[in-house]
């Protein structure tokens, strides 16, 4: 019977009660008194000398405060990358200084040159048209492979090429690698692309600084995913700001999809210029604008090869991928194609050996950072489609071949060549249970249907790995990472009970304002709704790394859990003193404590009260108050796995593609709330179906981008998505975090993918169209196109 | 500047507004009523939508002095008085309709126009009218399953396990 409160129940989300009715607080929805508004002038070319900015025009305006350009901003930092990334000879990456505002040239369309500020946005646009910038328009860098060879203009004039970093792993095995290649009874190749994607979270950016010159204090509110983050790498390195002058409030978020994880030029100047005109400023981003400096996502060229021995078992694999940095290095873009790409190129698979080179590029484009699973999706792509096509090339069964060269369940943990042990898995489990739950035996009577109205039904699988819960801030710190990736949070408990957790993970869509809430009510027992979240506000919660990476239950919730852990322990005192017994011997269920073996218990309301009306209470031993802080570093990465199957038809005489069944058996480890888990998933497996089939982010050869608004890039719609069968029932709990949760955020956008192309291309050559492959997004055009080049 | 009056949530409510301010402008920055949401600037995205005389409008596509007269609905007056949830708000929260909440307010206008018109409507016609509503949280699967929950069809319920 399912339970209706705590962990496991599927409590209703009780943050859906102020956005059903309109009462949500977005950071737009923020005005102060004496508000200004902000517009960025930004180029409208990708590459450029600025010879001059003329505002003057713009400055006589009426209703303009100002007008801001580069030389304001001598002697303040440039917006700082977060991770370094050592290359293959031992050097480290080339990181170019990226200005607030463009400092003598311009690098992408979108490139902030000038900023207006006035007393209305209407104004500051207005404004804004009257700036004269005289720009000499320099050749673009978009190809990443041209911007790497011999002559190639530069995007950064003082760095020695447009190679970011060339980035070998396992650098040592490259030798053996390409000999055990060679000397394979079989080698699977393929080249592909990972096409270039816009985050799109539905609320775009916005950011209003406030300044208090009486205290000289800072405010910045931000639509942002982890905003001590924010306040470390703006205070410390932008702005020059200490952190106890300075405040960041991440309230509602309307998503985030890893594009809210950055530090923006915008929110450094908007908290800049506060203090300049000495009035909130506010800015908020058009969703043309989001489109041209919101990070973009994925953008990987690769080649890879697969090799196999007599048996078919896997004996090598070797990657070679260029990945798009853009014009700048974002915060977390050198880890994305590197250690969150590379350490997952074993996938579910025993490979005993791989060798994945990565190069890093600059170009005239908009910066490239993390999206929804960042760097896993890329390598789970290649891995299951080049897995797909040695099936296809040796005339095995696809799940077959898998199943041969899974890691098997008693081989855990199970350390991989790429660096990373999992802890957990079956992966044999989730394989078969997505078997039956898809019905694949019955497949060819279904393509025999198909067939008959005259469409070519295909079935494709992919299974994933994916490493979550980020991360063990020793080996992050050694892999480059500027920052621990530890969580805290701080459990408060009131006089009579109640409870709120301040956690530094941040909720924006995820539910841990429910989630979070049932941990700590199961572990108590009592009511959830004695228990409040409260997040997204550095001047109320704990130093908190913030919500990416699958991390807010495995990091987050372990840290709260530690916390509450704590605060159990020293009500247990409490509860000894009252009942007069041995601290040994109090147990607590259901909200009451009671000594082992006796009749005699107390309420927890009552011990909390005793916590804070300490007349009857051990003060010679502990203090009054009911108040814990934890910080929890993970010992491990966890690694959720699963198989996602996808049927699809195709229709030959258009290339229409339709999805006529999708099925994900994930193993997430324990599950506290199984109704926002399969929303999770549910949102993931769109975000991956809208890049395999409709999504694309594309630039011309001179830098414009082609998909700068919903007109042009293509956001999967209601009408484009089927209903998702879900199963989670495979649980094999993380073994190194006191939940034993592995994190379900990503999942679906890294599946669904290959998943989706693979049965593409198998309609296709089940319809007599040997099709190898077929670059995403699978668009009418690019299916019958290449439908007709196998004719 | 010019003066308009129009009835909001059954209330009359009037401003000044310029010839080229928006009906979204309107509502969010005149009257403070945050709930309709701006998410794009071409009018696909629907995190706007508001009933304009009993129609679906997406109000960043309407300029403010075009409603003056009218009866405009928006998310802020779809609860009843004592806040209890309409519906469809409420099969929303029961169904998991929602998760960042961004787009929300104007799926919920969207789905009621839609129930005024149809209101048993199938899998396939919600999708349909949904064409105009972008959602990147959900995949849209329990937004679907909301509608039709709301509409008082079977619909199996959350997490069944």
């Amino acid at each position: 019977m399912p339970k209706d409160q705590g962990i496991g129940a599927s409590s209703k989300r009780r943050e859906d009660v102020r956005f059903l009715t309109g009462t949500g607080n977005y950071t737009d929805d923020i005005n102060l008194m004496n508000q200004t508004y902000a517009h960025f002038l930004r180029s409208d070319v990708a590459h450029g000398v600025i010879n001059g900015i003329d505002t003057a025009a713009a400055e006589a305006m009426e209703g303009v405060v100002r007008v801001f350009t580069a030389k304001d901003f001598e002697g303040v930092g440039g917006i700082p990358c977060g991770w370094q990334v050592t290359d293959r000879h031992g050097e480290p990456m080339q990181e170019p200084k990226h200005p607030v505002l463009a400092e003598g040239k311009v690098r992408h369309v979108g490139d902030p040159i000038a900023v207006v500020i006035a007393e209305s946005p209407e104004l500051a646009r207005d404004a804004a048209e009257a700036i004269d910038v005289d720009i000499t328009e320099l050749p673009a860098v978009i190809d990443m492979k041209a911007a790497v060879a011999d002559g190639a203009t530069k995007v950064h004039d003082d760095l020695t090429s447009n190679l970011c970093y060339d980035w070998g792993f396992v650098e040592e095995n490259r030798e053996a690698v390409d000999q055990a290649i060679q000397n394979a009874a079989h080698v699977t190749t393929l080249e592909l692309v990972n096409n270039r994607l816009v985050a799109n979270p539905m609320e775009p950016r916005v950011a209003v600084g406030d300044y208090n010159r009486a205290n000289d204090e800072h405010t910045l509110y931000t639509t942002s995913q982890n905003p001590h983050v924010i306040r470390l790498l703006m205070g410390a390195f932008v702005l020059g700001i200490p952190e106890h002058k300075l405040r960041v409030v991440a309230p509602d978020v309307g998503g985030g999809f890893g594009t809210k994880i950055f530090h923006y030029a915008e929110e450094a100047f908007v908290t800049f210029a506060a203090k300049a005109i000495n009035r909130p400023v506010k800015w908020t981003a058009s969703r043309s604008e989001a489109f041209i400096s919101d990070a973009h996502g994925r953008d990987h060229v690769t080649k890879i090869e697969l090799a196999l021995d007599a048996e078919h078992k896997f004996v090598a694999l070797r990657t070679d991928t260029y990945a798009n940095m853009g014009a700048y290095l974002s915060t977390f873009a050198p880890s994305v194609p590197t250690w969150l790409h590379g350490t997952l190129m074993a996938g579910n698979y025993i490979t005993p050996l791989v060798y994945v080179n990565v190069k890093a590029v600059f170009t005239n484009t908009v910066p490239v950072d993390a999206y929804r699973g960042a760097g896993r999706p890329e390598a789970t792509f290649q891995l299951e489609r080049v897995v797909d096509k040695a099936a296809r090339e040796l005339g095995m069964d696809p799940a077959e071949l898998r199943r041969l060269n899974f890691i098997k369940p008693e081989q855990f943990p199970y350390d991989t060549p790429v660096a990373v042990t999992y802890d957990t898995g079956n992966y044999h489990a989730t394989l078969d249970k997505a078997l039956a739950l898809t019905d694949y035996a019955s497949f060819d009577a279904r393509a025999a249907e198909s067939k008959a109205r005259g469409k070519l039904r295909g079935f494709g699988i992919a299974h994933y790995i994916e490493a979550c819960g980020i991360a063990p801030s020793n080996l992050v710190g050694q892999l480059g990472a500027r920052a621990g990736l530890y969580e805290s949070a701080t459990v408060r408990v009131n006089a009579t009970g109640s409870i709120a957790v301040m956690t530094g993970s941040h909720s924006h869509g995820q539910g841990h304002e429910t989630t979070f809430a049932q941990v700590v009510a199961d572990m108590i027992g009592i009511d959830e709704a004695q228990v409040d979240i409260v997040h997204g506000d550095t001047a109320r919660t704990p130093m908190g790394m913030g919500t990416y990476g699958s991390r807010s239950i495995a990091v987050g919730g372990s840290a709260m859990v530690r916390a509450a852990e704590k605060v159990i322990n020293k009500a247990k005192k409490i509860a000894a003193h009252l009942m007069e017994a041995a601290d040994a011997d109090i147990e607590l269920k259901d909200g009451q404590f009671s000594v082992a073996g006796t009749d005699k218990s107390v309420a927890w309301g009552d011990v909390c009260l005793a916590a804070y009306v300490p007349h009857n209470y051990p003060l010679e031993e502990i203090e009054p108050g009911l108040e814990e802080t934890a910080f929890y570093d993970p010992a491990n990465f966890t690694y959720p796995s699963g198989a996602y199957f996808c049927e699809v038809e195709v229709d030959p005489g258009t290339g229409k593609v339709e999805i006529v069944g999708f099925t994900a058996a994930d193993d997430f480890g324990n599950v506290i709330n199984p109704m926002i888990v399969e929303g999770q998933v549910h949102g993931g497996v769109a975000q991956g179906i809208g890049q395999a089939m409709l999504e694309s982010c594309v630039y011309d050869d001179n830098g414009q981008l082609l998909s700068g608004s919903y007109m042009d890039y293509a956001m999967p719609r209601a009408s484009d998505l089927p209903m998702f069968e879900v199963d989670h029932s495979c649980q094999t709990p993380c073994t190194h975090n006191p939940l034993g949760v592995k994190g379900c955020g990503e999942a679906g956008a890294i599946g669904s993918p290959p998943a989706l192309v693979n049965a593409v291309i198998d309609a296709l050559h089940r319809g007599g169209y040997p099709v190898d492959h077929i670059d995403m997004p699978l668009s009418p055009s690019r299916v019958w196109n290449a439908m007709q080049s196998v004719k | 500047m010019t003066k308009l009056t129009m009835t909001v949530n059954g209330r009359s409510v009037s401003g000044e507004v310029e010839g080229r301010t928006l009906l979204s402008t309107f509502l969010r920055e005149n009257l403070g009523l945050t709930g309709t949401h701006v998410g794009c600037d071409t009018s696909q995205c629907g995190a706007c939508t508001v009933h304009v005389n009993g129609l679906a409008v997406k109000s960043c596509t309407m300029f403010a002095q075009e409603a003056a007269g009218a009866d405009v609905a928006t998310i802020e007056g779809q609860a009843a008085a004592d806040g209890t949830l309409n519906r469809i708000q409420q099969a929303f929260q029961d169904y998991h309709g929602l998760q960042c909440g961004f787009c929300t307010p104007g799926m919920v206008m969207a789905a009621a126009a839609l129930l005024k018109d149809t209101p048993k409507p199938t899998e396939a016609e919600v999708r349909h009218h949904l064409e105009g509503n972008i959602c990147r949280c959900t995949g849209y699967h329990n937004i679907v399953r909301a509608i039709m929950a709301a509409s008082g069809q079977d619909v199996a319920p959350v997490a069944a396990e």
